[in-house]
């Protein structure tokens, strides 16, 4: 197990350097190698993941490397979906690293004792948990997206012709990439909140507990819901809907991460270490 | 040994009056070949003649005598004293002239680097000279080797990628705001050479509709019948810019014709689409305060020439791979030239055959355990006897050959034949 966790952790790191040699150098050759690294990586991670599911009954989302593993895991998949429909290469400097660095966290923190609640177990909170996160990965995607919207639009309106503006896209298909990844991304939260809203309901018998875990993710998603409200009202897009992307971006961070670490839940549990 | 020998004369050495007197038409070309080609000396021909160039590019074995030659021809073909023209002919032989058609060919000799239409002009040429079988099996391999170069020039640097003229530059400044320009609707305001080919390479880019205004309103009925588009009047313009997305502005007016707040109350009519105004005018029409509006972009003439700037800096950097890859080619076109000597055709066409003979043989004999050594040696002789009278006539028919006519078609039919050539070239 340990092995293809150093694996997958590798293909991330391969995939990253390959993205940024292919930024620099702009070789057809480079992306194609770092592509089949973050798949490849993808795919290894998802058998580990369900070895690992297998073997303990558990869905592996129950302290905090197993959470970070699974958060670079929905992002390789997400950006890998991605790729097969938009290609926006260059995306691959977000998405890479990202999963590498949660990799490489995931496998240095040492994995705390996880409680074994028959509570943690069952479909629809597996169900909850791939959702959310891919969902997370989405929306990762979505401000990976919306950082090169930015570097783009800053080259085009200061009439500089530099690093950025040569090797990033049209505008308009890194806004297009950031509103699909937002939909999907939203989507698959809104899915994965609900089922979790009724598995609240079945395990404990109530929706909601004030739960601040429960609490920052409807403020993100609300968040997110002005963001595509405004889209589809007011034609809300580029710089404006780039920036919004980021924001959003920060408080899935916070939700995901420091929420546990500063406040306390039912949910702290998954993110012990 | 035939050498290519290239005489001519370019941009750089002489001007445009004196390219003017010594051009070929086309017709002229076709008529120049037919004299030059009755030249003795003068194995192989062919010619070419662009607004910045004539050249002529001839295989032979006299040098001196073909330079002469075509200097009297041009002299007299243009009725011009050889010496008005003399000081501005370069003659390159060899290498040299190898690697001078490369980066004619690879447009790294032309006045803007990296323009691809003398590529079409050589090969034009070259069809010319292959029509009229004046070219032969150096030249044909030498232009062919010159279009591969060029291809690989253009796929394998930037040479090319960066757009060098005002109205190309905005489109591709469009292209990375809009992503694909297609169906993208274009507001022209008055007239002028830089906006009208804007918006021809507009259209070639499938934009949607072309709107035109203009102070005078049949003049814009006139220009939007050329574009297929629609004339509409100048109070009409702010209407209009909810409606187009690209608007390219060249008029006389002394005072801004699109003021910020003219734009300002329309983004949010236009759902935040982005706006693209292209200003070439002096003094500018579009207020440069527009362009800090969001989702919006202007851009006027000085910072098209600050890009065209940069792309050609862009574009001379990359002429330093392009060189890279012509001496490659050059040194490549040098080792096949060499493989057309007699000796080393016929020494690589020898050890290919006994290698092969003697490769069998050993494998036969190893499955023959029963044979003593004498027999091993019977068969080792007949095996040697066989390959020597198999290369016997070849052998003599290249070297005689060699003594009179053009050997090299054969020299190269038997490296192509026995492919001689594997590991050198692809």
């Amino acid at each position: 197990m340990h092995y293809l966790l150093i694996t997958v952790t590798i293909c991330y790191l391969l995939s990253s350097a390959g993205y940024f040699a292919y930024l620099f150098a702009q070789h057809r050759t480079l992306y194609r190698v770092a592509l089949g690294c973050i798949a490849a990586g993808a795919l290894l991670h998802t058998v580990m993941i369900v070895a690992a599911f297998a073997g303990s009954g558990y869905f592996p989302a129950r302290n905090l490397p197993q959470t970070l593993s699974l958060a670079a895991w929905a992002v390789a998949c997400s950006f890998v979906a991605l790729q097969l429909r938009l290609r926006l290469k260059v995306l691959g400097i977000f998405a890479a690293p990202l999963a590498a660095v949660a990799m490489l966290a995931a496998s240095h923190l040492p994995g705390a004792a996880v409680a074994s609640e028959p509570v943690l177990k069952g479909f629809w909170l597996t169900f909850h948990v791939i959702a959310i996160f891919l969902g997370e990965a989405a929306l990762a995607l979505a401000a990976g997206a919306g950082v090169l919207y930015l570097l783009q639009e800053h080259a085009i309106k200061a009439k500089k012709m530099g690093f950025f503006f040569k090797r990033l896209p049209s505008l308009e298909l890194l806004d297009a990439t950031g509103y699909s990844c937002i939909v999907a991304g939203f989507t698959l939260l809104t899915v994965g909140l609900v089922v979790g809203l009724v598995y609240a309901k079945m395990v404990w018998g109530r929706f909601w507990s004030w739960d601040p875990k429960e609490v920052w993710t409807g403020i993100t998603w609300l968040l997110y819901a002005a963001l595509l409200h405004e889209r589809l009202m007011v034609g809300w897009r580029g710089r404006r809907a780039a920036i919004m992307a980021i924001v959003g971006f920060g408080a899935l961070m916070f939700t995901f991460l420091g929420v546990n670490f500063f406040l306390s839940g039912h949910h702290g549990d998954f993110t012990k270490w | 040994m035939p050498d290519i020998v290239l005489l001519g004369l370019n941009h750089k050495t002489a001007p445009v009056e004196l390219r003017e007197c010594l051009a070929f038409s086309s017709d002229e070309t076709v008529a120049a070949s037919d004299i030059l080609r009755k030249e003795p000396a003068i194995r192989e021909l062919m010619l070419y003649s662009t607004c910045n160039r004539i050249e002529f590019l001839m295989v032979t074995e006299h040098r001196e005598e073909v330079v002469g030659a075509a200097k009297r021809f041009i002299a007299d073909f243009h009725g011009i004293p050889v010496q008005q023209f003399d000081r501005a002919l370069y003659i390159n032989t060899g290498d040299e002239a190898v690697r001078h058609v490369f980066r004619v060919a690879s447009s790294l000799d032309s006045m803007m680097v990296g323009e691809p239409q003398i590529l079409g002009q050589i090969k034009e040429a070259y069809f010319t000279a292959t029509r009229q079988k004046t070219s032969g099996v150096i030249l044909n391999r030498l232009l062919h080797r010159a279009f591969f170069v060029a291809k690989r020039v253009r796929t394998e640097t930037g040479i090319g990628d960066h757009a060098v003229s005002i109205s190309y530059a905005a489109i591709e400044l469009g292209r990375k705001i809009f992503g694909s320009l297609e169906g993208k609707k274009a507001l022209l305001i008055g007239a002028g050479e830089m906006a009208e080919l804007a918006v021809e390479h507009l259209l070639r880019q499938k934009a949607g509709e072309i709107l035109v205004a203009n102070r005078t309103f049949e003049n814009a009925v006139a220009l939007a019948d050329r574009f297929g588009g629609k004339a509409i009047a100048f109070e009409e313009i702010t209407d209009s810019l909810e409606r187009v997305d690209i608007i390219i502005s060249s008029t006389g007016s002394p005072k801004p014709i699109i003021t910020r707040d003219q734009v300002k109350g329309r983004i949010r009519r236009r759902r935040n689409r982005p706006l693209f105004f292209i200003d070439i005018a002096v003094p500018r029409d579009i207020d440069p305060r527009i362009n800090r509006l969001t989702n919006t972009y202007v851009y006027d003439i000085d910072d098209l020439k600050g890009v065209i700037e940069e792309n050609i800096e862009e574009r001379n950097r990359e002429a330093v791979k392009a060189e890279r890859i012509v001496d490659e080619a050059v040194v490549h076109f040098r080792r096949w030239l060499d493989s057309l000597d007699v000796t080393p055709t016929i020494v690589a066409l020898r050890k290919k055959v006994q290698r092969i003979a003697a490769a069998e043989i050993e494998k036969t004999l190893k499955g023959l355990g029963h044979l003593d050594e004498k027999d091993r040696r019977a068969i080792v002789r007949m095996q040697e006897v066989t390959v020597n009278k198999i290369l016997h006539d070849p052998t003599i028919f290249l070297k005689r050959n060699g003594c009179h006519g053009d050997n090299a078609v054969y020299l190269d039919v038997v490296r192509k034949l026995f492919r001689l050539d594997e590991s050198s070239e692809n």
